[in-house]
């Protein structure tokens, strides 16, 4: 359903759409099997502009928010939600550097964000900070112009193919989640080394690192925002990428049905097409419901959310201040509760979807060279990742218990 | 350097249906860019980009909405085009469209000797393979058919390899020149969202027959020596499938053997 997309939003989705079928499709079986980002994905992406999206055409973006990125990954998704990250997993890095960045940074680090020439990550998760964020280890001490970073972290989607970390430090561990503060760290940095690759149930096809830093020295002109703002950043992106992890949730239950249904349709049982059954058509009818349910609330998000934040990017580009401090005198909500819920939908949808979807099937689709298997195990990361579902209830009752509070 | 990119709005699909009544293709349905025009803008595309300073023209003929594959050559990263349109063109066999392509080329070109022109092989609904050598001999330039590889071009001159039954020819030959590609020539490109966007936005100039100077007699059903007496689909071969019988494995494999000898395939 197209829920009043404007005609570069519909350009978007088309052409991802092509991609998906055309090159991700191809490619997903082996790059999942191999776990491997196959860089001939990236560069199509880069070819496509697929990268700046949500960035502004200043700086070599489309001009477009949230709800281009969600249709770019939604659609990519389809085909391969491992495919599709690199896309999401730069927003998320990239989302703190734009959003919090001085113009001066800005005109450093944007360009090559919106083109993509060089793929950002984020990197908040440590072995004692997982939804417990404000636990994190990661040291930054500073030494004149420039921080020494000592810690390690965890489970860093494209790590080691990321060119720029936005990493979360703690530049003052008496004062807890108040004393964590973010860092833009380079691959290449002396002191910057890749740990473990880890292998994973799904979303094979992307990498995850482990990233080490020891002794490693990041001038202080990295730094996004004040000392000690880096939780309020992290939020804050989390509002605007969550619903990216509820698109790339969607995009993968809807593959999912895009496999099964002209499955059903021409496997027979019982002399007739499983698709005949009204058992099998009501619960695709459950499913299919479900899923555009989901697309209803994030597309709903996105293009609200988008109004509040083309408005400060716009005031940014003038002003020369933050887009965060843009935001902020607009006076615009937070999305926290909605962004939450569009996850939290979504992503549960999706692994419902990917699952009945094997039950629909049957025994065929437990086995890896039908395609409907790899969207469970691709599923499964959306309800975990960008916080675990258990904390998006907790961020949704929070916001809910407050808004009765105030009466 | 100007390259020139020669591209046909035709129908959508690689298998093109004829009316079995009328012998005639069947137009009512989508149109599309035809699929071999794919590889020649691709090929026009890359030229231009490891060639600085140079820029892809295309040009098509056609009724208005043929409009629509300038669009298409745009949005896969062609600079602009030019639509050759007007009702004096209607009903130009091949031997007329290369004429009328010849003149808008020779238009675009300004007497300028650094020009290439792409076309595509064929098109997927007269399938003649006519247009690119006839636009050559038009022009009086060189050109070469069955291009499956550009191994050098400069502004001055262009190396191919140019497909044989046997193998391939190399052929070199100077600018300005015609040359139509094969599909194994390269991999089409998904067009970009910065393609898309600048092909909603492009605006294409229309040249008619008296703009681009051409001889009226030259120009649809009179200009063209060619006519259709009669089109049809030949009918299916019929396939002569033999089951090979046996009980287990071993017997049909050995059955098999038996009637492949028999056939002397063997």
């Amino acid at each position: 359903m197209d829920y009043g997309f404007t005609q570069l939003q519909t350009e978007i989705a088309q052409l991802a759409r092509e991609l998906a079928e055309k090159k991700l499709k191809p490619l997903r079986a082996k790059a999942d099997h191999d776990e491997k980002l196959p860089m001939e994905v990236v560069e199509e992406y880069r070819a496509s502009n697929l990268f700046g999206l949500w960035l502004p055409e200043q700086y070599g973006g489309t001009g477009g928010g949230v709800t281009d990125l969600a249709l770019a990954i939604e659609e990519l998704s389809k085909a391969c939600g491992g495919l599709a990250l690199p896309i999401a997993t730069s927003a998320l890095g990239g989302m703190p550097a734009f959003m919090w960045a001085t113009a001066e940074q800005r005109e450093k680090w944007i360009p090559a964000l919106a083109s993509g020439e060089k793929l950002f990550a984020f990197a908040l998760t440590e072995a004692e900070a997982g939804s417990d964020a404000t636990a994190l280890k990661t040291t930054a001490v500073l030494e004149g112009d420039h921080y020494v970073v000592n810690g390690s972290k965890h489970f860093i989607s494209t790590g080691e193919v990321a060119d720029v970390y936005t990493v979360a430090v703690t530049t003052n561990p008496k004062r807890g989640a108040r004393g964590i503060t973010l860092l833009l760290i380079e691959k290449g940095t002396p002191g910057f080394t890749f740990g473990k690759k880890e292998e994973k149930l799904g979303i094979r096809a992307n990498t995850t690192y482990e990233l080490v830093f020891q002794d490693c020295k990041v001038p202080v002109a990295n730094r996004l925002g004040g000392e000690g703002m880096g939780l309020l950043a992290v939020q804050e992106t989390f509002d605007y990428s969550r619903p990216g992890v509820a698109a790339q949730a969607l995009g993968i239950a809807e593959g999912a049905l895009n496999e099964t249904i002209p499955y059903l349709r021409t496997r027979k049982q019982f002399g007739q097409p499983v698709s005949s059954f009204q058992a099998i058509q009501h619960k695709l009818a459950d499913l299919a419901t479900k899923v555009e349910a989901g697309r209803a609330l994030v597309y709903s998000l996105t293009l609200a959310m988008d109004k509040d934040y083309l408005k400060a990017v716009e005031n940014a580009l003038a002003s020369g201040a933050s887009v965060h401090d843009e935001l902020k005198k607009l006076k615009t909500r937070r999305w926290t509760k909605e962004s939450a819920m569009s996850k939290l939908f979504c992503s549960d949808t999706a692994m419902e979807v990917a699952s009945e979807c094997i039950n629909l099937c049957g025994g065929i689709a437990y086995m890896r060279d039908f395609p409907v298997e790899k969207y469970m195990r691709d599923a499964k990361i959306t309800q975990i990742y960008e916080g675990t579902n258990h904390i998006q209830r907790n961020e949704i009752a929070a916001a809910l218990i407050k808004e009765y509070a105030a009466g | 350097m100007h390259i020139i990119v020669c591209v046909k709005q035709t129908p959508a699909g690689e298998n093109v249906s004829v009316d079995q009544n009328t012998g005639c293709i069947i137009r009512s349905g989508e149109s599309a860019l035809n699929p071999f025009d794919e590889f020649a803008i691709e090929e026009a595309v890359r030229v231009k980009e490891k060639t600085p300073g140079s820029k892809v023209t295309a040009v098509t003929m056609g009724p208005p909405q043929a409009e629509a594959v300038l669009r298409e050559a745009v949005a896969r990263g062609c600079d602009g085009g030019v639509h050759v349109c007007g009702r004096e063109f209607a009903g130009s066999d091949t031997w007329a469209t290369s004429y009328a392509l010849s003149q808008a080329v020779k238009k675009l070109s300004e007497n300028d000797p650094s020009v290439l022109v792409f076309c595509g092989k064929q098109t997927n609904d007269s399938d003649t393979g006519h247009i690119g050598p006839q636009m050559a001999q038009w022009l009086g330039w060189p050109g070469a058919a069955f291009v499956r590889k550009l191994e050098a071009v400069d502004g001055k001159s262009v190396r191919v390899q140019r497909l044989m039954e046997d193998g391939y020819d190399v052929v070199e030959m100077p600018l300005p020149a015609v040359l139509s590609v094969i599909k194994e020539i390269n991999t089409p490109r998904i067009a970009s969202l910065k393609g898309r966007l600048a092909s909603k936005k492009a605006q294409f100039p229309k040249w008619s027959a008296a703009e681009l100077g051409c001889d009226p007699a030259k120009l649809g059903l009179d200009g063209s020596p060619t006519s259709v007496v009669r089109c049809f689909t030949p009918p299916q071969r019929a396939s002569n499938t033999v089951k090979i019988q046996g009980e287990t494995a071993a017997d049909k494999a050995r059955n098999l053997s038996a009637a492949l000898k028999e056939a002397k395939i063997l």
